[in-house]
């Protein structure tokens, strides 16, 4: 056995694994800095009045996110609401029926650009084909831009799921005499669905703290509304005003605001781990 | 079998009719086919898998097709309900006479085809859904049963397939719950629900321990007094203790085909008795 050649393939291992720790150290110090400071400065925000209040006016004191919260809950469940039905869909159609049809071809492709294309350029899109056009901001303009966004990542997460699904069980559903669409929703999708759950929440923790496209679409209203007609509170915004505000009480509304987002995209992501966990046991 | 069998069989015709079909069989003439391929040629894109393959598949009688890996064997079974259609770049040439009609034609309706001619693939296939469920979904496809007799038609699915004492407390639960080899008799007696008239059996033991190997042989003869059963095999005593007639296919060629006896004790060709003497393969 060549000793030198043994000792040398131990160091490279060595180095390789420091190297690979420090990454690791510093991405997990970045990741706990940010929690640790949302936690401080937005944990003391948190009241009984950050929760049933509405944004206070410009100099008045307290105040809360109420109204942004319920916004936030409307347009990001409405947005589900619409984006799960197609997304999904679209995936089924991409992953059970499009093998090698040239409209699937290009769905993947243009979904695809779609999933990488910057949030404010879809934005701007909605502003233009609709603020725009009705001049005034609207909780359905948010609506619409939230689930531009949400719909291909759930195309994507629908589409692959499907292809991890064996082709044997395909066939075996095939071999009784069912029909395509049969196929498809009976066999298939079932046996993707904790999977396509997966998609649909992954989407909705990206959707939850998209600001760009609401600052031209949905905006901001300082008071309580449920009219998707006219312009919404949302969280995403609300932030983005208050963070860069003079008021010492916006900006701890922002910090609470910033730290309920964080929890309910961590929340999200949780239990989307449970649902995994569970398909792979199954 | 060497006297006259007489065997009255009542089946359902999956297009609805009942068909009371009295056949006699002899030992020696020869069997009415229910499947007949011509000059069956097949390809995937440029390779071609079969070469010209002419067989009769006897009506109620089990026949073995053996051969090496990559031998054509599984390709024919797959032409035998079209399955080769959910793939483009794959097409057969020749001609498939099912019953008088050949499949082949492009207009033929290959969902129906499906529901006459069953399959039961290599590895268990159960259905994300409960035991009960994985039965009633074929049926539910091309009959529409009241709840009794689609409870009467999933137990005697699963008795047939020998099944039923292990499942019949349990019917509600995932199919996915079951072994390997409770899983491949619920697929075999999900494929019998449907009362299809030929049963297609991929390599059905090739994934099961010996005693579930056993149980689904004992089935396969049990099977063919309603059915007519092809069956791919890797097993050369499998299919000499389970069918009636074998195929050797080697090369996407059909060797030698004849009575199971005649091919495992004296078969004609040279090539054959070298594979099933283990010379070779």
């Amino acid at each position: 056995m060549d000793d030198s050649l043994y000792q040398r393939r131990k160091r490279t291992n060595q180095i390789g694994l420091t190297l690979s720790m420090l990454a690791m150290v510093l991405g997990m110090t970045v990741l706990l800095w940010i929690l640790a400071l949302l936690f401080y400065k937005g944990f003391a925000a948190f009241s009984w009045t950050f929760f049933t209040a509405s944004t206070p006016a410009p100099g008045s004191e307290g105040g809360g996110l109420a109204n942004a919260i319920v916004g936030s809950l409307m347009l990001v469940g409405m947005c589900t609401l619409v984006s799960t039905p197609i997304g999904v869909l679209a995936g089924v159609y991409l992953a059970e029926y499009g093998d090698q049809s040239p409209i699937a071809g290009l769905t993947r492709f243009v979904s695809d650009i779609m999933l990488s294309a910057p949030s404010i350029v879809i934005g701007l899109f909605v502003y233009a084909i609709l603020v725009a056009q009705v001049k005034h901001f609207s909780g359905w303009a948010g609506m619409i831009a939230l689930s531009l966004i949400a719909i291909p990542v759930v195309v994507r997460t629908t589409e692959n799921i499907l292809r991890l699904v064996p082709g044997s069980l395909r066939e075996a559903a095939f071999a009784l005499g069912a029909p395509r669409w049969k196929v498809a929703t009976m066999v298939t999708l079932r046996a993707a669905k904790a999977g396509v759950i997966t998609g649909v929440l992954l989407s909705l923790a990206r959707i939850s703290g998209e600001t760009a496209p609401l600052l031209f679409t949905a905006l901001n209203n300082q008071f309580f509304s449920t009219d998707m007609n006219k312009p919404l509170a949302n969280l995403p915004v609300v932030i983005f005003q208050f963070a860069l505000s003079p008021y010492d009480n916006w900006i701890n509304l922002a910090w609470g605001g910033a730290l309920l987002i964080t929890l309910v995209v961590l929340l999200i992501n949780i239990v989307t781990r449970i649902f995994f966990r569970e398909k792979v046991s199954a | 079998m060497n006297a006259t069998v007489e065997t009255a069989v009542k089946r359902k015709d999956p297009m609805n009719a009942t068909v009371e079909a009295e056949i006699k069989m002899k030992a020696e003439p020869t069997l009415s086919p229910a499947i007949r391929t011509v000059n069956l040629n097949f390809y995937y894109g440029a390779f071609q898998g079969l070469k010209g393959v002419n067989l009769d598949i006897a009506e109620h009688q089990v026949t073995a097709f053996i051969g090496p890996s990559g031998c054509g064997k599984s390709t024919l079974l797959r032409t035998l309900n079209r399955m080769y259609s959910l793939y483009p770049g794959q097409r057969a040439e020749g001609e498939i006479n099912f019953y008088g009609q050949n499949i082949l034609d492009p207009k033929q309706d290959l969902n129906l085809l499906r529901a006459r001619i069953g399959m039961v693939f290599q590895k268990p296939t159960p259905f994300p859904m409960s035991i009960y469920d994985n039965i009633a979904f074929g049926v539910r496809l091309y009959e529409n049963l009241p709840r009794a007799e689609m409870n009467d038609r999933v137990e005697w699915a699963l008795r047939k397939a020998a099944i039923w004492d292990e499942v019949k407390d349990k019917l509600g639960q995932s199919g996915l719950s079951l072994s390997g080899g409770q899983q491949q008799r619920l697929c075999i007696a999900r494929s019998v629900a449907v009362k299809p008239s030929v049963l297609l059996l991929d390599e059905p033991t090739s994934a099961l321990d010996p005693i579930s190997t056993a149980k689904v042989e004992e089935l396969v003869n049990e099977l063919k007094t309603e059915y007519t059963v092809a069956i791919v095999t890797h097993n050369m005593q499998q299919a000499a203790r389970v069918s009636d007639f074998t195929a050797y296919m080697y090369l996407g060629e059909m060797i030698e085909f004849g009575k199971t006896d005649e091919i495992f004790i004296k078969p004609k060709k040279k090539a054959t008795e070298d594979y099933i003497t283990g010379r070779f393969g």
